[in-house]
């Protein structure tokens, strides 16, 4: 495997916050010297500022007029550090996936910035939005609708290669593939073969391959192990963790699994309906939770362990998700919530450590959207 | 390569019914399909059994014959391709699949019910919910349909879908992932079945509405008294809801215990590695451990063990000779009540 560490420019290594017109030359080129260099281990390497994502709902044909939006994303912001794993969980249709596609640059943000070392991507265009787009990669969920049927595992792998050909001379990419193979865990042999005469698992460890193809930095997971198998999951998980710290990669790591989410990840975000409503470390979001939502979700997840079923408390929440086309006002989980007040209805809350654990150094000083934050341990039994 | 008589053994018939016999047994079950690459044996000699009112859970992975094995039972199999070389389907002590047609359609819906696992690609999206669920009492008791739609509403009342009155003429579009799943039980429930097989019915759900789906499930079997069949990948899941348990590998059952038993001291190298290798939400584990290798092709399963390829504790006699799901006792030879593992090295195993 060819060297994946960048060090071509000597550019200032801390990213500084600056806005890029990229219509000048000059700028584009110290915008793309700032992309390429490198970032210390535990530096933020991606923030995330205020990220919004409205699907606009239309009505008519000819004259098309907006009759409302899905706010798929309203408003998240986090950082993600270099070389950790960030995991993202929440229920379907909270904005997970979009965020991952927002950051792909798939979907046009709303509004929002995310600044990867320093430079707005939402706002890049030509050459320095391919070096970002060849350093943040991702691994989709579904091993079989994300490998084109009629192209060859190294055709697969090696398209990668044709948009960003720099990665990779001509002459060499054939045993680049092979050797990206051999890292996934596959037989570099199987460069000729198709999608449809691998497993699931497999596939998938393709998937991961073509990730790692152009030696990014950063490789978002959008659910990269829901559709395996459970004894083929945990040989995924394995690969993942070896690579990252075989390449220092950073990790966004989006699953509804929260058993998984808590494997793999040092930091977890927990969304509802468009909103980050609690982010910490591992330890502070399932041994500490502050927020309900977190903990209603955590005390339903089962635990394969029976004897302990019974010492846990369970929160069992009525009723679904609303719809993200016409949030609750105020908090957006008060229309599930057991606390819920007239506070929750009138008033946004904001995400930060709540006021009571400031001063505290305890776990529970973590930040949490909730206007009545509160510890509460459901994972464990009492 | 010698092939053991498996019908040798068959699960301890404790709370059977009145006259002793259990609500559904399987019997030696053996399923195969005729594919392009020769025949597919899915279902290998598979035997289970289920009273009123226990949950026997079956777990395995994709391709381990737990859905063909509930096909075969509810007589939904695509025969051909499909065929059943050999077995017995016991239902209240007869055999269902030497049943004609009809005989069996009486029972299908009426006596056992299935619970699907996509509720959105199980509803037939251009009739109302209301149509749906009224169906089964217009074909079975020969309802009107005014009748039929009033039962619908108690139905989807039982199974607390919230205005049931006023969402009966909805279509299943317009309603969420767990409502449509609350519409699939009511409509397993609506004749009040003695069993109720329900394949991966929370597979497609968010937790917290797997949570209340499993939770009504339960609710509505103790009040009735039913059998419960819950296939099922999910070791959590079955933790939580499962009396006894059977788990799958490549058509044949390699493990059966009582739940509590096979999460504490699991008798066969297979369910012993799939329980090392989910992570815990309570405790941050290193390395998970991992089954190498893949579940085997069916056209094509190892001779021997079937997890033989795969298995850490593999010897010479696992490349053989199949084993015998046969009892598990205790080290000093006591008594372990329904517990059976088809493991050549099943006291290794379980008592390290």
């Amino acid at each position: 495997m060819a060297e994946l560490k960048k060090t071509d420019e000597s550019m200032d290594a801390t990213p500084n916050v600056t806005e890029v017109e990229t219509a000048d030359a000059a700028t584009e080129a110290a915008a793309v010297a700032a992309i390429d260099a490198p970032v210390d281990r535990g530096e933020p390497i991606l923030q995330v500022r205020n990220l919004v994502k409205h699907f606009p709902l239309t009505q008519g044909i000819l004259f098309k007029r907006q009759i409302g939006a899905v706010k798929a994303v309203d408003g998240i912001s986090f950082d993600l550090y270099q070389g950790e794993t960030l995991g993202i969980v929440g229920e379907s249709g909270c904005g997970k996936s979009t965020v991952a596609k927002l950051l792909m640059l798939l979907e046009k943000a709303t509004a929002g910035e995310v600044f990867y070392k320093g430079q707005d991507i939402t706002k890049l265009s030509g050459r320095a939005l391919k070096a970002v787009r060849r350093n943040i990669q991702m691994v989709f969920q579904d091993p079989y609708t994300s490998l084109n049927p009629r192209m060859t595992v190294g055709d697969i792998i090696g398209e990668t290669f044709e948009i960003h050909p720099e990665v990779a001379p001509k002459g060499d990419r054939r045993k680049r593939v092979q050797d990206l193979l051999d890292v996934v865990g596959l037989n570099p042999e199987y460069i000729n073969r198709y999608p449809h005469q691998f497993s699931g698992g497999q596939r998938q460890r393709i998937g991961i391959a073509r990730g790692l193809a152009l030696n990014p930095e950063i490789i978002i997971c959008d659910e990269p192990v829901s559709a395996l198998d459970v004894s083929v999951q945990a040989q995924v998980i394995n690969l993942m963790e070896k690579l990252q710290d075989e390449f220092n990669l950073s990790y966004l790591f989006i699953a509804h699994d929260l058993s998984i989410v808590r494997h793999i990840s040092d930091r977890v975000g927990v969304m509802y309906l468009g909103k980050m409503a609690e982010i910490g470390t591992d330890t502070q979001i399932y041994d500490h939770p502050t927020h309900p939502y977190t903990q209603a979700l955590l005390s339903a997840v089962p635990v394969p362990d029976p004897e302990s079923r019974e010492g846990r408390e369970r929160i069992i929440l009525t009723g679904d998700v609303p719809s993200p086309a016409n949030p609750p006002s105020g908090c957006r989980f008060r229309t599930r919530c057991w606390k819920a007040q007239d506070k929750c209805a009138e008033e946004v809350p904001l995400l930060a450590v709540p006021e009571r654990f400031k001063a505290s150094d305890s776990p529970a000083a973590h930040e949490s959207a909730c206007h009545f934050a509160e510890e509460k341990d459901v994972v464990h039994a009492a | 390569m010698t092939i053991i008589d498996e019908t040798a053994w068959s699960p301890a018939p404790d709370g059977a019914e009145e006259d002793g016999r259990p609500l559904l047994e399987v019997r030696d079950l053996h399923v195969e399909f005729s594919t392009r690459d020769g025949i597919a044996k899915a279902v290998n000699g598979v035997n289970y059994s289920v009273n009123a009112g226990e949950t026997l859970a079956v777990l395995g992975e994709s391709g381990s014959g737990k859905s063909v094995t509930a096909q075969a039972i509810m007589g939904i199999l695509d025969m051909p391709p499909g065929r059943i070389p050999r077995g017995e389907i016991l239902f209240r002590g007869q055999d269902m699949l030497k049943m004609s047609g009809e005989e069996r359609r009486k029972i299908r819906g009426n006596r056992i019910a299935m619970i699907f696992q996509d509720a959105l690609s199980s509803l037939n999206p251009v009739l109302s919910v209301g149509y749906q669920l009224g169906e089964m009492f217009r074909v079975h008791q020969g309802l009107s349909k005014k009748e039929a739609k009033a039962k619908s509403i108690e139905l989807m009342d039982r199974v607390k879908i919230p205005a049931a009155a006023a969402r009966v003429n909805d279509y299943p579009h317009q309603f969420s992932g767990g409502m449509r799943q609350r519409i699939m039980i009511a409509m397993a429930l609506a004749l009040e079945p003695d069993l109720i097989i329900a394949d991966e019915p929370t597979t497609a759900l968010d937790v917290t509405v797997q949570a209340q789906v499993m939770d009504l499930l339960a609710e509505l079997q103790r009040e009735y008294h039913m059998g419960l069949i819950l296939i099922t990948h999910d070791l959590g899941v079955v933790a939580d809801v499962a009396d006894k348990i059977a788990v799958m590998y490549a058509g044949r059952i390699v493990e059966t215990a009582p739940v509590r038993e096979l999460y504490k001291r699991p008798a066969h190298p297979y369910t012993k590695g799939l329980l090392d290798s989910i992570p815990r939400l309570d405790q941050k584990g290193q390395e998970l451990y991992a089954i190498k290798g893949l579940p085997p092709n069916l056209t094509r399963i190892p001779a021997g063990c079937a997890f033989n390829p795969r298995c850490p504790k593999a010897q010479d006699i696992c490349r053989t000779d199949i084993p015998l799901l046969s009892p598990v006792t205790e080290r000093d030879g006591g008594e372990l009540a329904g517990r059976g593992s088809a493991c050549h090295f099943w006291k290794e195993t379980i008592h390290g």
